[in-house]
């Protein structure tokens, strides 16, 4: 997917205007946060399992490659493969060529974002494949052409009505006056329309939650059981998962699934949890008769041992987002590439280069919410703050922005000139505002003064009237 | 000059409520460096001298160091750490000598207690004045609660209101419940809570000139709530935000006042208007 994170302000621009997309943010906030925190509340142990989550990553993370290698040797046990990609071109020719290898026509998916971080959709598409997504958000963004805007709900943005409108565009062979007001109406379409494709897929494509190192393990969480029908009717499955999602035990899965669902939905546990090891076995009645396994870095290798290494915690709950501030203004297109919202902004310029994506890091408040949820403790906040030295230090951001800063470090560090500058500017500014006591309008102030009044200093600094009430004190 | 004594009353204290014994066993004066913060400089002089009274009624005696300007939050949320440094160095030399740093600002004290230690990290023959710093920084209203013990501020101010918590107090420091406790007995306030206390009000310095549109968005929910709430005042901790709500409130025409807690727990919201309103008379 071509990144339009460089466009982040006049997306954001277009995303407030955009009515149909506010009223689906705005029912969106109710949701999440609220379950997840009456989740939490019924967990007493909750940030003891969050240490634990924790520390079962970081100590994964300092030995990755051996548990990759761990999980690669129980795969190849198991009767499957493993394919190491190092980047989003090779895992995109390693699926292409394990659909021909298969003779695959049609290709069901579930959810995956790293299927959206390789574009693999499109690129199964132009050699020849039909890929199908089968998971129900992901179904309809695929109908409209668009890209998820949250990382577990895909099509939040939409409203029923928009949905109902691409099932009549997309679904010609049915009768065009059925009613489709109700929710269930389109779920029972859909339903049908997708059942025919598990039943001639070919290929299933899924990505995975995590990686179990000591099984060979693939492990999946869905509410819509999409994933075990791609997975297990098929001639070949394939996995595509990025290299941080290896835990060394099924004990280690546990903890980070007690956290996950909760997290995310405010479930207790998804309502699918599968876990699935290599192609079907002799005695198997179901399964796959190929299994691949892709792993890819895409990057993350070299965020290893460097600042943003705590980000490959990540379990891609979604916390964040949905606790976000500036995700539920704008919604998840806005940020421009695959990964929305606070882990995005940190994600998305690691992953493809801070040049054309600096915006993401400075478009937030650093409000510290988003760190204050995370099930993995993430410091999301300093993470973006250093990307923003790093922008800043390879001399991005506005002219403008750099030469005021740098004016206004050379007399903040002066306080004889602080002084001597603020007074004056307070004086003038206190005259002028002392009618009204505020602004609406002030030359060099438009950032503000667009959509808030500014309050009309006091006209005398704190300092001056201190020193000014000691004098005569003393 | 900090002594080495375990015991003694210089030495920066971590657990709430200690400096209280330690007051009791000293006759000398707490001395606190009152870091005024920019925004109560330039724009809002009277929350500092809230800020004095309140301290000095609480048996401390104030000093406000002429060296500082700013803690370089603006510089250091903006990625040019070499400019916030110029700034921090100065806020270090000039507090050395005081036994605590209280401002009137979560913002600025988070600054100084969690992210100085960040952002001189990478030197480490600062690092013990740093950290010294830290240690001895608070917030105003959590240094009133959790160091010094005060009671519940006495008076009245018959209004209906509603706290802001801001992001950097709230999530840094920690600061929720001592503003809150110190306004509970004044009569005739009433505190009422809205869903959005604790969510970012959209200010976030730069932040807010810089993503205009995103931040008015941001504003105008808290906004909603306000007017929903039918508070008349807006309290909160951090003029930063204090002025964008205000800002907002006034853009809108909605008649509620926003005052920093300060002035009112100093009983002195009588010295000056509220936050962008004028005492002249038409
Ligand atoms: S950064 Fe944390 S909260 Fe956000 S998706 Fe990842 S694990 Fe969840």
């Amino acid at each position: 997917m071509q990144s339009k994170a460089h466009t982040f302000t006049a997306n954001a621009r277009a995303a407030l205007a955009d009515e149909p997309l506010q009223a689906a943010l705005a029912r969106f906030q109710g949701g999440f946060p609220v379950k997840r925190r009456a989740a939490i509340d019924r967990l007493p142990e909750f940030d003891a399992l969050r240490d634990a989550g924790k520390a079962i990553k970081d100590a994964t993370l300092a030995n990755l490659d051996i548990y990759l290698e761990q999980f690669e040797a129980k795969v190849i046990a198991a009767g499957g493969h493993v394919h190491w990609c190092e980047d989003a071109d090779a895992a995109r020719q390693t699926v292409i060529d394990l659909c021909r290898e298969a003779g695959a026509k049609t290709i069901t998916k579930a959810k995956s974002m790293i299927g959206e971080e390789i574009a693999i959709n499109e690129a199964l598409a132009a050699a020849g494949f039909t890929p199908i997504e089968t998971d129900l958000g992901e179904y309809i963004i695929q109908l409209r052409d668009e890209a998820p805007s949250h990382i577990i709900v895909p099509a939040v943005h939409l409203s029923k009505e928009q949905v109902a409108e691409s099932f009549r565009a997309h679904h010609r062979d049915l009768p065009a006056e059925r009613p489709l007001s109700e929710p269930q109406a389109m779920l029972d379409e859909a339903r049908a329309i997708l059942r025919q494709a598990f039943l001639t897929a070919d290929v299933g494509i899924t990505g995975a939650n995590m990686l179990i190192a000591e099984t060979g393990s693939t492990v999946l969480v869905t509410n819509e059981g999409n994933a075990d029908l791609t997975q297990t009717l098929p001639r070949m499955q394939i996995v595509i998962a990025s290299i941080e999602k290896v835990v060394p035990t099924l004990e280690d899965a546990a903890t980070v699934l007690r956290l996950l669902a909760r997290s995310a939905t405010g479930q207790e546990l998804s309502v699918y949890t599968t876990f699935t090891t290599g192609p079907k076995r002799g005695d198997d009645l179901d399964g796959p008769a190929a299994f691949h396994v892709i792993l890819l870095d895409n990057g993350r290798s070299r965020m290893l041992g460097g600042p943003f290494a705590e980000m490959l915690r990540c379990i891609r709950c979604g916390a964040c987002l949905n606790h976000c501030p500036v995700y539920s203004a704008v919604g998840g297109h806005a940020y421009g590439w695959v990964y929305p919202g606070p882990m995005g902004s940190v994600l998305t310029p690691n992953l493809i280069g801070l040049a054309g994506t600096s915006d993401l890091p400075n478009a937030s408040t650093l409000c510290g919410r988003c760190e204050e949820v995370c099930p993995m403790r993430i410091p999301l906040p300093r993470m973006l703050r250093q990307l923003r030295q790093d922008a800043f230090a390879s001399g991005g951001g506005p002219k403008p922005m750099r030469a005021g800063l740098a004016a206004w470090a050379f007399v903040a560090g002066r306080p004889w000139l602080y002084r001597l500058a603020t007074g004056l500017g307070v004086r003038i500014l206190g005259l002028l505002g002392r009618r009204h006591g505020r602004f609406r309008r002030l030359p060099g102030a438009s950032g503000w003064t667009a959509v808030r009044d500014l309050p009309a200093p006091a006209g005398r600094t704190f300092q001056a009237l201190w020193t000014e009430r000691n004098g005569a004190r003393r | 000059m900090p002594c080495a004594s375990d015991t003694c009353r210089h030495r920066p204290l971590i657990q709430p409520g200690v400096q209280v014994i330690l007051n009791r066993m000293h006759d000398e004066q707490l001395t606190v460096g009152l870091f005024v913060t920019c925004l109560v400089d330039l724009m809002r002089p009277s929350v500092g001298f809230a800020a004095v009274k309140l301290l000095e009624n609480a048996g401390c005696r104030v000093v406000v160091p002429a060296q500082q300007t700013c803690c370089g939050q603006p510089a250091f949320n903006s990625g040019a750490s070499v400019e916030a440094k110029t700034v921090a160095r100065q806020v270090i030399e000039a507090f050395r000598d005081v036994d605590y740093v209280v401002a009137p600002s979560g913002s600025c004290a988070g600054m100084i207690k969690t992210h100085y230690p960040e952002l001189f990290a990478d030197e480490p023959a600062r690092a013990a004045a740093v950290a010294a710093l830290a240690a001895k920084t608070y917030e105003l209203t959590s240094f009133l609660v959790d160091v010094l013990r005060q009671k519940p501020a006495a008076g009245t101010y018959p209004v209906a209101a509603t706290y802001h918590d801001s992001c950097s107090g709230l999530r840094e420091l920690g600061v929720k419940a001592q503003p809150r406790y110190l306004l509970s007995k004044l009569e005739g306030l009433s505190l009422t809570e809205i869903p959005s206390a604790e969510t970012c009000c959209g200010f976030g310095g730069l932040f807010c000139v810089k993503y205009t549109d995103i931040s008015a968005k941001m504003v105008d929910a808290k906004v909603d709530d306000i007017a929903a709430s039918g508070a008349k005042l807006v309290l909160g901790g951090d003029m930063g935000c204090l002025m964008n709500i205000a800002g907002r409130l006034q853009r809108r025409g909605l008649a509620v006042e926003v005052r920093h807690v300060a002035e009112v727990l100093a009983g002195s919201a009588d010295d000056a208007p509220a936050i962008g309103e004028s005492d002249v008379r038409p």
